[in-house]
């Protein structure tokens, strides 16, 4: 595909910081070569920007090849922008055309504020693992060989891919109610569906799912936008899942 | 984690959701049975057949019971909705200036709050419609039919009325007998329980949507089709959405559960509207 180049109006969400009211800012944006990243796009516009003497644009980015979960953004009205199974930095000009308006906005969600501009803090998350996702059993010297524990190849291959969950907030920012149930499903099943895991299991979802309600995330609602939205493609079997252990460990809980 | 905790939890909220809302869905097919019979048969058998069931449903104390689940239901499923909508508002304070929700998810899961609504609203008007009139208000007229008796003298044949009661009697209407507590009925002299009447509910049905004998039988016959229309739309994704708040979500039975709750919100809700069209346009 033969390099080309746009010329693309930007609608950007600036707000000074957590406390200040923001507003849509309107940027336009010439020569923009249609191989560039979404985030190489932005860092074009921070570098115009910065020569008219006006505050760059802050937005949250880090490896830039689509696995550490940092980059998010509401891009004309969809989480990490139009295309399916990417994060914003895999997600190319291309998709764009040549003299299109793009609306850029930050996560929306009460559990999310935001920081400046695009940036938002999802440190929610980080508690929410906090609070139960991971294993005690120490790791670390006199390692037990994988295989010394059998695993069914179904369950093993389940686990890994709810364990792709890059914890981005993109299921967050697409579902209606802002529910945080698809990040927690994932959390939860990739360790309840191994053995090392099974042992905490019970306090892990009781754990997880008091802290999603204490950080002040909706409830689900199972409109599925989660799982169209989520860029590793993780499925609302999760949340099913989840759901499961909760019950009987709720149910079974003594405390 | 503490009971009161769990019992506050957004999962258990979902679950009371989710069996409230399955167990109302048992409720609708129930309630279409008796429904069915005010098509299936026709003239004097439909009636009796309506009324039979009508008082079958009153008096069995099974139904009785299971009726009072679905008071219950109905009600702690709209508040619990509106509280939940109310919740999920709160969590994003601000939206998106501009957003695709159809990108990623279908319509009726996305209003299932305003749908809901509407079907209350329905639930509301048709228990004053029916409900009201048989369980509080108790004014409606006892099951009679009036049959000619040939005069044995010759001459002019007489018409008695008869009242049709639930052990199968047919007792005529005169001045012995007396209906006490709406429906039973006794002898005058005596002060002696003959048999108990049925309710007329078909014909308070029939007469309801009869654009001859009510003028408002087009609107409430509107209304209804709209209303089973806004129940289809709840039923599309609130049937399959049960079932997956419970946590039954399987490779296998998952698929077959969504194409089972599709044909029940199309097959289900387009019956009632049916019968409704059908007796309207009799």
């Amino acid at each position: 595909m033969a390099t080309k180049f746009i010329n693309i109006t930007l609608k950007i969400w600036r707000q000074k910081n957590k406390e200040s009211k923001g507003a849509l800012e309107t940027y336009p944006l010439n020569n923009v070569s249609t191989d560039s990243s979404f985030l190489e796009m932005l860092d074009q516009l921070n570098e115009q920007l910065i020569q008219e003497q006006k505050a760059p644009v802050a937005f949250d980015h880090d490896c830039r090849e689509g696995i550490c979960g940092m980059c998010s953004l509401y891009i004309n009205g969809r989480a990490h922008g139009p295309d399916t199974g990417t994060t914003t930095c895999q997600l190319h000009m291309r998709k764009f055309n040549d003299g299109e308006t793009i609306y850029v906005e930050p996560w929306r969600s009460k559990a999310f504020p935001i920081v400046k501009d695009l940036v938002v803090d999802r440190s929610a998350f980080d508690r929410i693992q906090q609070a139960g996702g991971f294993v005690s059993i120490n790791t670390s010297g006199k390692t037990m060989d994988a295989n010394a524990i059998p695993i069914p190849k179904e369950k093993a291959d389940s686990a890994f891919e709810a364990a792709a969950c890059i914890g981005c907030g993109a299921c967050v920012a697409a579902c209606k109610n802002s529910s945080a149930m698809l990040f927690v499903g994932a959390k939860v099943s990739q360790y309840a569906l191994l053995p090392q895991g099974r042992v905490e299991a019970k306090e892990r979802v009781l754990n997880m799912v008091r802290q999603m309600d204490e950080e002040g995330f909706g409830n689900c609602t199972n409109t599925g936008a989660c799982e169209v939205e989520c860029p590793k493609g993780i499925s609302i079997e999760n949340i099913a899942r989840m759901n499961r252990e909760f019950l009987f460990a709720a149910a079974k809980s003594e405390k | 984690m503490s009971i009161k905790t769990i019992l506050n939890s957004s999962i258990i909220k979902k679950v009371w959701m989710a069996l409230t809302g399955l167990f109302l869905c048992t409720f609708l097919v129930g309630h279409l049975a008796g429904n069915m019979q005010l098509i299936l048969k026709t003239g004097e058998e439909g009636r009796r057949a309506f009324n039979e069931y009508a008082y079958f449903m009153g008096h069995n104390p099974f139904i009785k019971a299971l009726s009072y689940i679905t008071y219950f239901s109905i009600i702690f499923h709209a508040f619990q909705g509106f509280y939940l909508t109310y919740q999920n508002k709160k969590a994003r304070p601000q939206g998106y200036a501009y957003s695709k929700p159809g990108a990623n998810s279908s319509l009726p899961s996305r209003y299932m709050a305003i749908l809901g609504t509407l079907i209350l609203v329905f639930i509301v008007t048709h228990m004053a419609n029916f409900w009201w009139k048989a369980k509080i208000k108790e004014d409606i007229p006892l099951h009679t039919f009036t049959v000619t008796v040939p005069n044995p003298m010759g001459g002019v044949s007489q018409k008695q009325e008869l009242y049709y009661t639930h052990n199968m009697q047919l007792i005529p209407k005169s001045d012995e007998i007396v209906v006490k507590n709406h429906t039973d009925l006794y002898m005058a002299n005596l002060n002696v329980k003959v048999a108990e009447g049925y309710k007329d509910l078909h014909t308070v049905v029939m007469d309801f949507f009869n654009p001859k004998k009510n003028d408002l039988a087009l609107a409430f016959m509107l209304l209804y089709v709209f209303s089973m229309g806004a129940l289809g739309f709840h039923l599309w994704h609130g049937f399959a959405s049960g079932f997956q708040s419970l946590g039954i979500n399987h490779k296998r039975y998952t698929p077959m559960i969504h194409g089972l709750g599709k044909l029940f919100a199309v097959i289900v809700p387009g019956l009632f509207a049916l019968i409704t069209v059908l007796i309207y346009l009799k």
